[in-house]
């Protein structure tokens, strides 16, 4: 195992996310976590992008009217994006705060909207970007970056 | 210590048939958050929750959980268990509370 991939081929994979398709969300993070276990990632950073994948996943589909995943990898890490079309978030501080959620009680009830999403995928990512707009969408960045001691022992 | 020993231990239900009954059991994790599971849940683990809907099937996925167990007795929709069955996950029921079960588990986990 490594933490990054001496060689790596440029892979993007690309996911749709529709209204409430919460099953959606493992799927893209169990796919792509095979993916990466296939480069031979580390363990520990596999687990990671998985989190982040599946938070950011669930956002949209929680959130939103559609949107899509899209994962990028590259020999010094990985870009996760989802970009979707919604209701978007009025004030990220407070949306990053842990506990704080907008999610209805139907979706708590089930277990989801309890408010650790971006919390989650903030401590997961080495740098995160949001960008929304009120009633229009919201668009999520987060990179993990591989760790320097790469290229070692494998290559 | 595999699935099918710790349900015949404690007396679970196995409501999956053979699905997954192999696996090894190292570790458990008691709650019905998500995103609490997705960030927190160990390695083979078997998860203790009363969710119930098929979502959770995702994270059971992709946390590669050994199990999940369901307290209470509660009712399972057959389309639950038949999504986890095609999915590879084993779900056990017992009568206990989720905190008496994770008691339970716990203790024969440290036994080994």
């Amino acid at each position: 195992m490594v933490d990054s991939l001496a060689y790596t081929p440029q892979i993007t994979l690309e996911f749709e996310i529709g209204e409430k398709d919460f099953f959606v969300a493992g799927e893209c993070a169990s796919r792509v976590k095979k993916t990466l276990q296939q480069l031979g990632l580390k363990q520990d950073i596999i687990k990671r992008i998985a989190i982040i994948i599946y938070e950011a996943a669930m956002n949209v589909a929680i959130h939103a009217t559609s949107g899509r995943l899209v994962v990028h990898v590259e020999p010094d890490g990985i870009t996760i994006r989802t970009e979707d079309v919604g209701a978007g978030i009025e004030d990220i501080n407070l949306a990053m705060k842990e506990g704080y959620s907008t999610a209805s009680y139907e979706i708590r009830e089930m277990g989801f909207g309890a408010g650790m999403g971006l919390s989650n995928i903030k401590q997961c990512s080495d740098d995160l970007n949001i960008e929304s707009r009120v009633g229009v969408g919201t668009t999520l960045n987060a990179r993990v970056f591989f760790k320097d001691e790469r290229r070692h022992e494998d290559a | 210590m595999t699935v099918r020993e710790l349900a015949e231990a404690l007396g679970l239900e196995v409501l999956t048939g053979q699905t997954n009954l192999t696996r090894p059991v190292r570790s458990g994790y008691t709650s019905d958050l998500l995103s609490d599971v997705i960030a927190n849940i160990g390695d083979d683990a078997v998860w203790i929750t009363i969710q119930r809907h098929v979502n959770i099937l995702g994270v059971a996925k992709l946390k590669d959980v050994s199990a999940v167990i369901i307290p209470r007795k509660l009712e399972l929709e057959e389309s639950f268990l038949e999504k986890a069955k095609q999915e590879g996950i084993a779900v056990l029921r017992g009568a206990p509370s989720a905190f008496e079960l994770s008691a339970l588990v716990y203790e024969r986990l440290k036994r080994g």
